[in-house]
């Protein structure tokens, strides 16, 4: 409680101002996706909420909002996965255990968890949306008892480019969470699914009166796995997603994380389907 | 002393009198168009006016405004400005004032915004009331922005020989008090305000076709119009509608490094909605693909949205958008096009029904 009073002190009094956080753990996941675990100065934990973010700091590179892989759950560090898709996140992929860099932080509403409480969840993750959704397996598999059935869903393009593939075992075991994985090729040795991630959704057994369903993906893919969870009769506010925006400020400021009236960094990125169902045309994850 | 007068020869002794209280910035001539600038000598200041080129934005919120001193090895940060300077803004037209109050709203609406607030505290705005219109691209009747609404410390109007000066907060109390010069406005000057506000209402018409609040509905009504396609094919993608916008406010953030590429300044510069990068993400999508969706959020963030959150229009109806755009877009012909749809739209559900 108290790290968290001190971290809205710091927003308040100089919130462009980064706190300094250290590497304590890095490694490849892919040929693309990094993995970093970083302690924050004084021993501060980040207590975010599962799907919230961080703006990275690297001076002279600048900063970009990246999801907590980590959840709160998990003290005196959090976790980043981060793609290497520019320069500044070719920068971050350089960094190694003991380097430094800035973060300010967490910003925006995250996963609604204790709303979901005593309720079944059934997670979509296609591509990098496994990272965000990372902060809410792990919550959930720390707080197993609150949650009904949790069932997962998870889609890549070829079986090397699946996250955390080792950690899944563990969710399974310790988490009792029901996989299901599809990629769009498969190579030799896969034995799993091949095709898109809404050919699992109609198989999945569901009670859409109290199963929440949690989507995070490239935006592609919301249109239509929300159009698979709606014709499971999942009511629009128990359906969750996570959106993508270009964000500079993360205080509803700067104006381009916008969708409309609501700013991401503040109002999301978590959103319900309800919510996102309003907008008018610039929400390309809303189903049509 | 609520009302003060002060005659228009003891103006420049006045200005004078400002200039050595803080750090004065009023409009001025520049070629065929006017600035704010800092005051050299007070006998360059124009009080008779069209809107300057850039509002008085840039002096609290500039447009490269440092947020950060850093430095790499070891990792340390510091406040990039330790103190802000009193400054006075002089002249400042009643719909630049409505643009400072946006912005207020704005930057107030927590996660405050510590450098704006602390500037703005540090600031004295005295206005001056036009009592005719600058041009016909000015829509502030419409905007209800062409009398005063607060926001101000002192207020000008001009009434012949004379100026009013309404006195409306203390920091505007302290520059008239004890100066020889300003006396009390009397009943018959006071009969003159009345007078100059009744002529005004003979001059200011709402400039466009509808009431404020048939715009908004408009603008509610049809996110999808054919005016955005119109006015997307004619846009050239400029931003200088965005730069010389009183309430624009998106900012891009960037690092300057020094020499030694140890240590830099982090800076917040103007940013503006219509280049084409300002909605697109590391993965390659943009939520706002092409000149008639960007033009479109532009008056959106004008007409609608900060009116669904603030219960504000950000439109000050200052003309600057109109005025300075290459491919003569206009702000009133475009709302104007925009509920004629709506009127068209609205007569066809009636039919349909």
């Amino acid at each position: 409680m108290i790290d968290r009073e001190i971290l809205l002190e710091k927003m308040k009094t100089s919130p462009y101002r980064p706190m300094k956080a250290r590497i304590i753990e890095a490694k490849m996941c892919t040929d693309k996706e990094k993995f970093f675990r970083f302690e924050l100065e004084d021993n501060i934990n980040l207590t975010h909420q599962p799907g919230q973010f961080v703006m990275v700091s690297m001076f002279g590179y600048g900063e970009a909002p990246i999801s907590i892989c980590s959840s709160p759950t998990d003290k005196g560090y959090f976790d980043l996965t981060v793609r290497n898709v520019g320069v500044f996140t070719d920068r971050l992929h350089s960094l190694g255990e003991g380097d430094v860099v800035g973060i300010r932080g967490p910003f925006g509403k995250g996963f609604p968890v204790d709303n979901m409480f005593g309720y079944d969840v059934v997670i979509v993750a296609g591509g990098l949306g496994i990272v965000p959704l990372r902060s809410l397996i792990r919550y959930i598999m720390y707080n197993r008892n609150d949650f009904g059935n949790v069932q997962m869903l998870l889609g890549c393009k070829t079986p090397k480019d699946l996250l955390f593939g080792s950690e899944m075992k563990e969710w399974q075991r310790r988490a009792e969470i029901k996989f299901n994985c599809t990629v769009d090729r498969a190579d030799p040795d896969w034995k799993g699914n091949v095709g898109l991630i809404t050919s699992l959704i109609p198989g999945v057994d569901l009670n859409p009166t109290r199963t929440y369903g949690v989507v995070v993906g490239p935006p592609i893919m919301y249109k239509f796995v929300i159009g698979e969870l709606l014709k499971k009769y999942i009511p629009d506010h128990q359906i969750i997603v996570s959106l993508e925006r270009r964000m500079r400020c993360g205080l509803g400021k700067c104006g381009h994380c916008q969708i409309e009236g609501v700013y991401a960094c503040q109002s999301g990125p978590v959103f319900d389907y309800a919510q996102i169902k309003k907008f008018k045309g610039e929400c390309h994850e809303k189903a049509q | 002393m609520k009302y003060a007068v002060i005659k228009k020869e003891d103006l420049n002794k006045w200005f004078e009198y400002l200039k050595k209280k803080a750090r004065l910035y009023a409009p001025k001539k520049k070629e065929n168009l006017y600035v704010f600038r800092p005051v050299k000598e007070v006998s360059e200041i124009c009080l008779d006016y069209i809107p300057t080129v850039l509002p008085p934005k840039k002096y609290y919120f500039p447009q490269k405004e440092k947020l950060l001193k850093f430095s790499v090895q070891p990792f340390k940060t510091a406040k990039a400005i330790e103190e802000f300077e009193e400054f006075i803004l002089l002249a400042v037209h009643t719909c630049d004032i409505a643009g400072i109050q946006c912005m207020d709203v704005v930057f107030r609406d927590g996660p405050e915004d510590p450098n704006y607030l602390n500037r703005k505290e540090k600031m004295t705005i005295i206005g001056i009331e036009c009592l005719k219109y600058c041009d016909d691209k000015a829509n502030c009747a419409s905007m209800a922005n062409h009398v005063p609404r607060g926001g101000y410390d002192l207020m000008m109007v001009d009434i012949d020989e004379k100026f009013i000066l309404h006195i409306n907060s203390e920091k505007g109390e302290r520059l008239v008090k004890g100066v020889a010069y300003i006396k009390e406005a009397s009943d018959k000057d006071m009969a003159c305000l009345e007078h100059a506000r009744e002529e005004k209402k003979k001059i200011f018409k709402e400039e466009f076709k509808a009431s404020l609040s048939e715009v908004y509905e408009s603008f509610d009504n049809n996110f999808n119009a054919k005016v955005w396609e119109d006015v997307g094919r004619r846009c050239v993608a400029c931003g200088n509608c965005t730069a010389v916008c009183p309430t624009c406010y998106c900012f891009d953030v960037l690092d300057d490094m020094d020499l030694s590429l140890n240590e830099g300044l982090r800076y917040r510069i103007w940013n503006s909605c219509q280049m084409d990068d300002f909605a697109k993400v590391a993965g390659g999508e943009d939520f706002r693909k092409g000149r008639d969706l960007r033009q479109r959020h532009r008056y959106y963030r004008k007409f609608k949205y900060p009116v669904d959150k603030f219960n504000r229009y950000f439109c000050t109806g200052c003309g600057r958008c109109t005025r300075t755009c290459m491919a003569k877009i206009s702000l009133i012909e475009t709302v104007n096009a925009l509920v004629e749809e709506n009127a068209v739209s609205k007569k066809n559900t009636a039919t349909a029904a």
